[in-house]
């Protein structure tokens, strides 16, 4: 496991607190519990576990790829972009990455500014999460492998919060089952870091039907009735 | 002076945490040249944050160029409200939606209201004004200067006249306090005069407005107060 450097602007990033809108976001949690797949915290161990390894892992291969790309110049941020909306079949999902990377550009100008996040966002319009992650990650001179440790736990912690405020568990017992996710998360920043070096089309795609779908029922079902989260 | 209370020659004048301290905010928003200027409605549920804002875009709109966001904290409630109350275009209501936080989305991460903002100014370049109406929420409640300009906090008789003097952020700093449903006070044993010295010594010399919609419902003295804020330059 590397050292991280500049661990200080890693902390950051993946704090709750990084005000760049993603409170907003249940990751398939609100749908989830709407439809009674996720009620207990064991449920929730099931989801987030599930939820780490197939979208947490394509975002922590994107944000790795993106930080290795702007630290190394020579990058086509559209290739990285569509490849990213290629692994990503769900509509509602690709409008959630794109908000929460239009938020996280806002605070990033803020905190992290770089010719790189311009050149990004001048490409792309409103890039995807993981890009503005990795691209801020450069930026604050920290590794694709931190990046990819951010964004494998922003994906399990925003949802872990979700259920908790949705589902009132016991905020204890929802904590200590993120936490048993470390290992796991190391091993998939491991592997993310690993290939970031990859052309962005030799990059994984693991798939996630169920993600997809809680996101699709969760935009069409949520059009008419309650809705406390964005996605 | 910077946010962070270091002066330019050098030493630091300190920022006092004690909460009964009504000092106007230091903090002056420095707005972007040429962006509508952002008003604040926040207070308790119910307390009639939904009816004020429909008031102020009867009373405002035939002049000034003005846009809703609500933040619901359940459906987009408000918002219909006011399309439905045809107060407004609809296209110039956005609703938000504040992930079970109506305080984190005004306050602590206003992500979501700025985008809404700007959404608003990409469909209607020349708006002058843009409401910003919280989800119904407790007395610390309060908008981040980053998101409004200025706020208005909207407390009700009907929530007893026990609530000016509860203080909170809301009630003491907020811009201007509006005291609403003064209709309702003999209904529920309320004493206006209580409430007004209360408001009054919890924010120093600070605006204190009283209204019934019920009575006038287009809000005159909180559109005329509007109109003074709309025609002082921001940042000074
Ligand atoms: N009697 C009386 N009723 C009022 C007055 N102002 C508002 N109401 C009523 O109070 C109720 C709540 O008003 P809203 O404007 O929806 O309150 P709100 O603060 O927006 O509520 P939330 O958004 O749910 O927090 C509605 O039924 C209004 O018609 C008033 O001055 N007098
Ligand atoms: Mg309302």
């Amino acid at each position: 496991m590397p050292t991280i450097r500049n661990g200080l602007a890693v902390l950051a990033l993946a704090d709750a607190r990084l005000p760049n809108g993603g409170h907003v976001h249940s990751g398939g949690v609100e749908q989830a519990a709407a439809s009674g797949l996720v009620t207990t915290v064991e449920d929730l161990r099931e989801f987030l576990y599930g939820r780490l390894r197939s979208a947490g892992f394509t975002s922590a291969v994107f944000a790795a790829a993106a930080t290795h790309a702007a630290a190394n110049g020579e990058v086509d941020w559209l290739v990285l972009d569509a490849e990213l909306d290629a692994r990503t079949p769900s509509p509602a999902q690709r409008e959630a990455s794109r908000a929460q990377g239009r938020g996280l550009v806002r605070a990033g100008r803020a905190a992290w500014p770089s010719p790189a996040l311009d050149t990004l966002v001048a490409v792309t319009g409103r890039p995807h999460h993981p890009l503005v992650l990795g691209v801020l990650a450069a930026a604050a001179g920290t590794e694709p492998w931190a990046a990819a440790l951010v964004a494998g736990y922003q994906s399990v912690s925003g949802p872990s919060s979700a259920a908790v405020r949705l589902l009132g568990l016991d905020p204890f017992a929802a904590n200590a089952v993120l936490v048993d996710l470390s290992g796991e998360l190391d091993r998939l920043a491991d592997t993310a870091a690993a290939l970031a070096h990859l052309p962005p089309g030799d990059l994984p795609a693991p798939g996630s039907p169920a993600l997809d779908l809680l996101a699709e029922a969760h935009h069409h079902h949520h059009r008419e009735e309650v809705r406390l989260f964005a996605s | 002076m910077p946010p962070d209370g270091h002066h330019p020659h050098g030493h630091r004048h300190p920022v006092s945490f004690d909460p009964t301290v009504t000092d106007h905010d230091r903090h002056e928003p420095t707005p972007l040249p040429g962006r509508p200027f952002r008003l604040g409605i926040g207070g308790p549920v119910g307390s009639g944050k939904t009816a004020l804002t429909a008031a102020l875009c009867r009373a405002l709109g035939p002049d000034v160029n003005l846009a809703v966001v609500t933040n619901d904290i359940y459906t987009t409630e408000d918002a219909d409200f006011l399309r439905a109350a045809g107060v407004l275009d609809p296209d110039r209501v956005e609703a938000v939606q504040t992930g079970a936080c109506p305080h984190t989305a005004i306050r602590d991460d206003i992500t979501a209201n700025l985008d809404a903002a700007e959404r608003l100014q990409e469909r209607h370049p020349d708006l002058e004004l843009i409401i910003i109406e919280s989800g119904g929420d407790n007395l610390t409640a309060v908008f981040s200067r980053g998101l409004a300009d200025r706020q208005i906090f909207v407390v009700d008789v009907a929530g007893g006249d026990k609530v000016p003097r509860k203080g909170g952020p809301g009630v003491t700093t907020a811009d201007l306090l509006v005291i609403n449903k003064v209709d309702l006070a003999e209904h529920v044993g309320a004493d206006m005069t209580v409430m007004v010295a209360d408001a009054h010594r919890m924010r120093g010399d600070r605006p204190v407005t009283t209204q019934s919609l019920t009575r006038t419902p287009d809000a005159p003295d909180v559109a005329g107060w509007v109109r003074q804020q709309l025609a002082v330059p921001l940042g000074v």
